[in-house]
């Protein structure tokens, strides 16, 4: 036997090699990323692998690659599907021949997130099948069979992982790669692959007449069980799932959702066997709504009556509080213990050496009444030093920019974005304010990677997921093409030049773009790029505190001196903020 | 059904919590018993607070509630205060006797407690501090703190000496098992009655 101890996107990317994957593209996003970053890292299966520069782009490459028969995947983060709707609505109606698996992590509680979105919903938006495994072992078993079953249906299939999934571990015993591959081969079909009207009504038709065979087989095929055992019952899905199996006394029934659409009369049937049923699901209530509509005598408890939040993440405790709430008694209890208070919090901050940090120094010092669109990335840390003021979703911080500046409000107005983030969506943005005359600064925080999801390449970093060179895009040229007028580029941790640079933007009319480039600091450190660190000399030090205000976690303030820690990474900028010269270049790398 | 072993993990970003969680993973592999975790990836992980579940024994969910946990190990003294709550009663922490203070003390003033006002506010739970960065160099590396914070709580676990080891050789780099396993041992012998 060979039992590994895996997180859940590893195991995840296993499952796929076991069901022959031949292509796999994503764009990164929390908790979904490790999953690609697995698949092209291994080297026990051959097969086509990418980052893509957006999730609507890597759909539709994978959509296309299934089209030819192979078998692929596409992942993103539950927000990344929204960038993917378009095509993800409309793939329903095409269908596949090859295996497609979207994989769209959804994020309750937001641990990384915008919003709390919940992906089944678009499963049934689509009419496509949704797999919504409660462990990381179903996360295994669950993506293996992912491929096969969109071969059988001929449609794409939506797998739901959530966060305590993704980054959870188990004890796992993992198959070994499947050696079988495909070769795509295109055939020419118009009434599925152009949907025109005349095809799409068809298609449309065709769609829901496959709807009742779909919701029967995850019955027959073990992926929606019930076992009735009393006169109440608990339904539940998803990771709630394995919180109520460890709470749930033995003359509960117990019906599990691992997959939609659920079969109405199966579900029905269940139902009318107890007097009372609680449903157990994380965010929004679509076992819920079934229950409800299947419900005839039965009273039906969960979110919609109150026992059960709408947003957030459950955990055993409120589980077994709803549980308490509805009259099912757990069979475990939890303690209500408050947190100790007056613990200074610890946020995440930007990197020691981080220029981000800089390039938002001297955005506060140039533009003191500035209004700060940002975008998602490390950077949007940069709320902590004041310096973010709206973030929405990827590539909204130039659009938002331009709709500011439009809107007669006189104060100056200057974004930032990351390089991945401008690449995914921000140029269409750019495009837009440069033809429509907008006034406002572009800051590009250029660190050549796609840090805060773990370090994925995107084209601008000069390699590709699987490490293939590819020659890296120019930043520049792109804004110049779109019609930017003035774009300059700086490095981020030149104070001096970022500060001349900014205050020739405010001066001038129209779109200004600046490129502020340094490469983020934990990915250089990993290229082997070593800076000697800085140190404070007590002596010249005045204790002003300017370089401790500058807000790098290497600068701490002991006995009225301020003092450089090991997390130093030299990138020399609180030496120029330093007034009295005391901060220099010493010690050893 | 046995009751699994609950174990949090606790400390701030970059400090080895997931190294040491997949050490205890391993070793519950190396015993055959199961095991369930769940882990803090992403952005937290720039420096902030970070937090893993182990549950030894778990056949369910990966999370631990609050009041449930029955060992601590903390990283951070002052993590450990901000976690205690996870603590069941009559559960015990292990946590290292340094802080990294947070940079907002620095950049906004905010109060961080002192050494000596953390330890008596844990005061009234079994709670043991170590110097693990201490024994780490000593070991050989300050990196080594996180195997050193396993040795001392290796008499807390329900897992083997031999279990641990095994673990550990089979979790870090092949170049530094003996570092490890000698940070192991300083730590599991700094605790030893
Ligand atoms: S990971 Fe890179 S980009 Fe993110 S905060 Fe650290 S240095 Fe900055
Ligand atoms: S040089 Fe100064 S600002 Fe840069 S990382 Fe070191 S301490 Fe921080």
């Amino acid at each position: 036997m060979n039992i590994r101890y895996m997180l859940g996107n590893e195991v995840i990317a296993q499952a796929c090699l076991e069901a022959e994957i031949d292509f796999a593209s994503g764009y990164p996003g929390t908790p979904s990323s490790e999953v690609i970053d697995y698949l092209r890292h291994q080297k026990d299966r051959d097969f086509y692998v990418e980052w893509s520069v957006n999730e609507k782009v890597a759909f539709e490459n994978a959509l296309a690659a299934a089209w030819t028969g192979i078998r692929s995947l596409v992942t993103m983060k539950h927000v990344g599907l929204n960038v993917a709707a378009d095509p993800l609505l409309t793939s329903a109606y095409t269908g596949v021949t090859g295996g497609f698996v979207i994989l769209s992590a959804d994020d309750p509680y937001a641990h990384s997130s915008q919003n709390e979105q919940d992906s089944r919903r678009y499963a049934l938006f689509a009419k496509i099948p949704c797999l919504d495994p409660a462990s990381v072992r179903e996360a295994h078993s669950m993506m293996r069979a992912a491929f096969a079953i969109s071969e059988e249906v001929g449609l794409p299939v939506l797998f739901r992982p959530t966060t305590r999934i993704c980054h959870s571990k188990s004890d796992v015993e993992p198959d070994v790669p499947g050696t079988g591959h495909r070769i795509g081969s295109f055939e020419r079909n118009p009434q599925q692959y152009v949907v025109i009207p005349k095809h799409t009504r068809v298609l449309h038709k065709k769609l829901n007449e496959k709807q009742p065979a779909i919701a029967e087989m995850f019955v027959d095929r073990g992926f929606n069980t019930a076992e009735v055992r009393g006169t109440t019952a608990i339904i539940s899905g998803g990771i709630a799932a394995s919180y109520a199996e460890e709470l749930i006394s033995d003359d509960v029934s117990f019906a599990k959702i691992g997959a939609y659409p659920i079969d109405a009369a199966w579900l029905k049937a269940f139902v009318d066997q107890h007097e009372t049923v609680l449903v157990i699901e994380e965010l929004s209530p679509v076992i819920e709504e079934a229950v409800r509509m299947a419900a005839t005598t039965t009273v039906v408890h969960g979110k919609m009556d109150g026992h059960l939040p709408f947003e957030g993440e459950l955990s055993p405790a409120a589980v077994a509080q709803a549980m308490t709430s509805a009259g099912f008694a757990p069979t475990k209890t939890y303690p209500v213990v408050p947190p100790e208070e007056g613990i200074p919090a610890r946020p995440p901050l930007l990197c020691a050496g981080c220029g981000h940090r800089a390039v938002f120094y001297a955005m506060k010092k140039v533009f003191k009444d500035g209004i700060f669109p940002s975008d998602i990335g490390c950077y949007t840390l940069g709320i902590q030093l004041g310096m973010v003021d709206t973030t929405i979703c990827m590539g909204a911080s130039i659009t938002v920019g331009s709709g500011i500046a439009h809107s007669g409000e006189m104060r100056p107005v200057v974004c930032t974005i990351g390089d991945s983030t401008f690449l995914h969506t921000g140029i269409q943005g750019l495009l837009n304010a440069v033809y429509n005359g907008a006034n406002m600064t572009v800051v590009i925080l250029d660190n050549r990677i796609t840090a805060m999801t773990g370090h994925q390449p995107n084209p601008n970093t000069g390699v590709t997921a699987t490490g293939v060179a590819s020659p890296p895009v120019s930043i520049e040229a792109i804004c110049r093409s779109v019609g930017a007028p003035w774009v300059e580029t700086v490095s981020s941790y030149d104070l001096t030049g970022l500060m001349q640079a900014l205050q020739t933007a405010k001066d001038r009319e129209g779109v200004k773009v600046i490129v502020a480039r340094q490469p983020c600091v934990i990915a250089a450190r990993r290229e082997g790029i070593r800076r000697k660190p800085y140190v404070v000399d007590p002596e010249i030090c005045t204790g002003c505190g300017l370089c401790v205000k500058f807000g790098c976690p290497a600068i701490e303030f002991h006995d009225g001196k301020a003092v450089i820690t090991s997390l130093c990474s030299g990138c020399s900028v609180c030496a120029d903020i330093c007034p009295a010269g005391a901060i220099h270049k010493g010690g050893k790398q | 059904m046995k009751e699994s072993f609950d174990v949090l993990i606790v400390g701030v970003g970059g400090q080895g919590t997931i190294l040491a969680s997949n050490i205890l993973g391993e070793a519950c592999l190396v015993a055959g018993v199961s095991v369930r975790g769940a882990e803090t990836h992403g952005m937290a992980q720039r420096g902030g607070s970070v937090e893993t579940h182990i549950r030894i024994g778990g056949v369910y969910g990966p999370l631990i509630s609050p009041g449930t946990a029955d060992l601590i190990i903390s990283f951070d003294l002052l993590e450990a205060l901000r976690y205690r709550h996870f603590l069941k009663t009559g559960g015990t922490i292990i946590t290292s006797d340094a802080v990294v203070i947070p940079t907002s003390a620095f950049t906004d003033g905010a109060e961080v407690p002192t050494t000596d006002e953390i330890m008596e506010r844990l005061g009234d739970v079994s709670c043991t501090a170590i110097d693990a960065a201490g024994l780490a160099v000593e070991a050989g590396t300050i990196l080594a703190q996180n195997v050193v914070m396993l040795g001392a709580a290796s008499h807390a676990l329900p897992l083997s000496v031999e279990a641990l080891r095994e673990a550990i050789s089979r979790c870090v780099p092949p170049k530094t098992v003996e570092t490890n396993i000698r940070a192991f041992e300083l730590g599991r012998a700094c605790l030893e009655q």
